[in-house]
């Protein structure tokens, strides 16, 4: 190490700040961040003399006034004399109705067709192949046009609905269920569920202890489904089935009564799950041909058996390359279901960023809310994702 | 991903964010010669109102509105730049400059006129929201409508109409709102809803697109009014003026029998209400920063009023709708211009 004249210098002699890496950073970064703040007020500030410069009105006051629209699907009550901030409600929950039927149903069709893509069965292996290629290829508002425009609009009208017995009708309108109607004492029922469902982990529990210390192992998945499901119907036989059931009826143009799964919903929920599939599929297949075949052939050597081979030792470390990719997927899933109005499904977007926007002109304010909503539920999402990747990451000991 | 709306509406709002705060006191009648083109925002086409035809040129008594102010500014009724815009996009996308009339079937409300930093400046057609119903089903009144599914164009003032009307007749109804009148129609016609509700004016247009209108008639049942109007920035008064007299100076030529065939021969007229109207008598267009011969421009290139209705909305068109309350008020109807003097 050369030595120059300079760095003679006294012991506690400090560096001036701007030749400290540590110093000229941290600066840097405030003057970042005062930079991004001054933009903030300054947007923010012009768009208020914007705004009133060119007499329109701001502020959330709109949202406590009377909206007087109607709404297709709500999940809670509203009528046409509900406020606004009511539709940003059904839209927010239709919205959430439709991305987590999506999420559920695209992610089983996806790990059902990405397991099938690799099966040693050529035609399973092919038809999944030809699923992924097809469905990942086309843009999603097409298949969304698809479903709608082409298969559910082809259903007969209202006063020639297709029939499932006299209680169940598919028709141009939509599907009508009956509606199951709950009597007094019908409250056991969840109870005994949700005693059930306490028993049976309580059951898991003990038996893994028991395993490990005895090696001894009960078929504990069958006994818990029989605790879960047996338990309940025992208490509904006993309370003597305390539920009517609602029919659907038709009366003059529509079915009254039950419950009427609208066409824009099932449109929407199967052409946003077949869509994200295909691409689940894929995530699954790369995830499960990213463990190394040894590990398989290591675990068949242990004379595993080949159900155990896929559980215990495949799955868990295939989990962890899909999980992150995973949530990308469900990310894209919620976000487009904001296609909803091409097709006038009633979700935020169509309804608080359309009809409520227009009624009330506060584009700015409707605008920012329904971006913050995506952006919220997008991050609780991922938040949740982390957490769930983070139990499932390897455990370095 | 984003549709066209979402990125119209968001650049719209963008711009509003955006741009200097000095802009809102813009001179648009400047900014308009300059361009040498008047900025319109139309629909997303409606047939009679505005609508491209076979050879890609806007047609409808909408757009005659637009090619007056461009007449009666720049002397040419063809400078004008169409902007397409849907029913949610129109008032944000008047709001931000991107467009400086906005003469699209609007109806003229009072939080319309007074929420958005908008004037409506006049009425071109006075409608009023009716329904359509399929002739098989024989129902002859709304009163019989009770329960029936309704298809709606969403963001328009049909969608609170007929919120209104069933809950004061203690009706039920289930909306199924589309995006665009086309998605309307297409929704109708497959037997989702029952009904198709809108202004009466564009029930007849969107009849004639049915793939066989005769299955299909108009309850001859109107339950609201809906003066539909061009609508401009508020703060700008020359401009708002402008549009304002254009569309005056149009219902005044037809009162007076002025038409683009015979407007040449009347400019020798003796009646001094034509002179005045022509700009032989007088400068009435200074007031707005615009040659004497403005009306004579409108007149020559795109008609009077009862030239415009007739061959867009009128007999001469493919709607045949009948003239009826938009009569001048010499004939019992409401049209009614201040005189220009």
């Amino acid at each position: 190490m050369s030595v120059r004249p300079n760095d003679a210098r006294p012991a506690g002699h400090k560096p001036p700040f701007w030749r400290d890496r540590a110093k000229r950073a941290l600066i840097f970064q405030l003057i970042l961040v005062a930079v991004v703040a001054a933009f903030l007020i300054y947007i923010i500030g012009n768009t208020q003399a914007n705004l009133e410069a060119r007499g329109i009105t701001t502020g959330f006051g709109f949202l406590s006034d009377t909206a007087g629209f109607g709404i297709g699907q709500t999940l809670i009550e509203y009528s046409s004399q509900s406020s606004y901030g009511r539709t940003f409600v059904i839209g927010l929950l239709n919205t959430l109705l439709v991305g987590g039927l999506g999420v559920l149903a695209a992610s089983i069709i996806g790990f059902i067709v990405g397991i099938a893509r690799l099966s040693p069965n050529w035609l399973i292996a092919k038809l999944a192949n030809a699923y992924i290629e097809t469905f990942r290829n086309i843009p999603l508002l097409l298949q969304i046009f698809f479903w709608y425009f082409a298969v559910l609009r082809t259903l007969p009208s209202a006063r020639e609905s297709m029939a499932f017995g006299e209680a169940i009708f598919l028709n141009v309108r939509g599907l009508y269920l009956p509606q199951p109607l709950f009597e007094s004492g019908f409250g056991l029922i969840p109870a005994t569920f949700i005693v059930a469902i306490v028993a049976s982990i309580a059951l898991v529990i003990w038996n893994k202890r028991r395993h490990e210390a005895t090696g001894k192992r009960l078929p504990v998945f069958w006994m818990s489904l029989v605790i879960i499901f047996g338990l309940p119907l025992l208490v509904l036989v006993v309370t003597g089935v305390p539920v009517t059931w609602e029919m659907p009826v038709l009366r003059g143009f529509n079915f009254g009564g039950g419950i009427t799964i609208i066409p824009e919903f099932l449109a929407l929920w199967l052409a946003l799950s077949i869509y994200t599939a295909s691409f689940i599929a894929e995530i699954v297949r790369s995830g499960i041909q990213a463990i190394p075949h040894g590990q398989t052939e290591a675990a068949q050597a242990l004379s595993l058996p080949r159900k155990l081979v896929l559980r215990l030792v495949v799955i868990p470390q295939a989990m962890r390359v899909i999980i992150p990719p995973l949530t990308s997927q469900y990310l894209n899933l919620i976000k487009n279901s904001s296609l909803a109005t091409a097709i006038g499904y009633p979700d935020l977007v169509s309804v608080f960023a359309g009809t409520t926007l227009n009624q009330t002109g506060q584009a700015i304010e409707v605008i920012a809310m329904t971006m913050a909503v995506y952006l919220i539920i997008s991050l609780l999402v991922s938040m949740f994702m982390n957490w769930f990747n983070a139990r499932v990451a390897l455990v370095e000991r | 991903m984003l549709n066209k709306k979402h990125l119209v509406l968001l650049a719209s709002t963008g711009a509003i964010t955006l741009a200097g705060a000095a802009t809102a006191q813009a001179d648009t009648l400047e900014d308009t010669m300059e361009r040498g083109a008047v900025q319109c925002g139309v629909s997303d086409g409606l047939p009679g109102f505005s609508a491209p035809d076979d050879d890609g040129n806007w047609q409808g008594i909408d757009v005659d509105v637009c090619r007056a102010v461009a007449a009666a500014v720049l002397g040419d009724s063809e400078a004008v730049n169409y902007i397409s815009l849907n029913a949610v996009e129109r008032f944000t996308a008047l709001q931000s400059g991107e467009v400086d009339v906005l003469s699209r079937n609007t109806t003229w409300t009072t939080t319309r006129d007074t929420t958005l930093g908008l004037n409506f400046t006049g009425v071109t057609f006075y409608d009023g929201q009716g329904f359509m119903v399929p002739s098989d089903l024989n129902i002859t009144s709304v009163d019989e409508l009770d329960g029936a599914s309704i298809c709606i164009q969403s963001g328009t003032t049909t969608e609170l109409n007929l919120a209104d009307y069933f809950r004061a007749n203690d009706m039920e109804f289930n909306p199924i709102v589309f995006d665009t009148s086309e998605q309307t129609v297409g929704g109708y016609q497959a037997g989702r809803c029952d009904v198709l509700t809108s202004d009466t004016s564009q029930l007849a247009a969107l009849r004639i697109q049915l793939s066989d209108p005769s299955t299909s008639m108009i309850l001859s049942d109107v339950i609201s009014k809906e003066p539909l109007g061009p609508v401009v920035r508020q703060g700008d008064d020359t401009w708002f003026n402008i549009v304002k007299w254009s569309l005056f100076a149009m219902l005044n030529a037809e009162e007076l029998g002025v038409n683009s065939d015979n407007v040449d021969e009347m400019l020798e007229s003796e009646n001094p209400n034509i002179a005045r109207l022509l700009g032989e008598d007088g400068n009435y267009g200074e007031g707005m920063n615009l040659e004497a011969d403005w009306a004579y421009n409108i007149i020559s290139q795109v008609g009077n009023y009862g030239q415009s209705f007739d061959r867009n909305v009128g007999m001469d068109s493919p709607l045949e709708i009948e003239r009826g309350i938009n009569k001048l008020w010499t004939e019992g109807g409401l049209q009614y211009a201040p005189p220009i003097r």
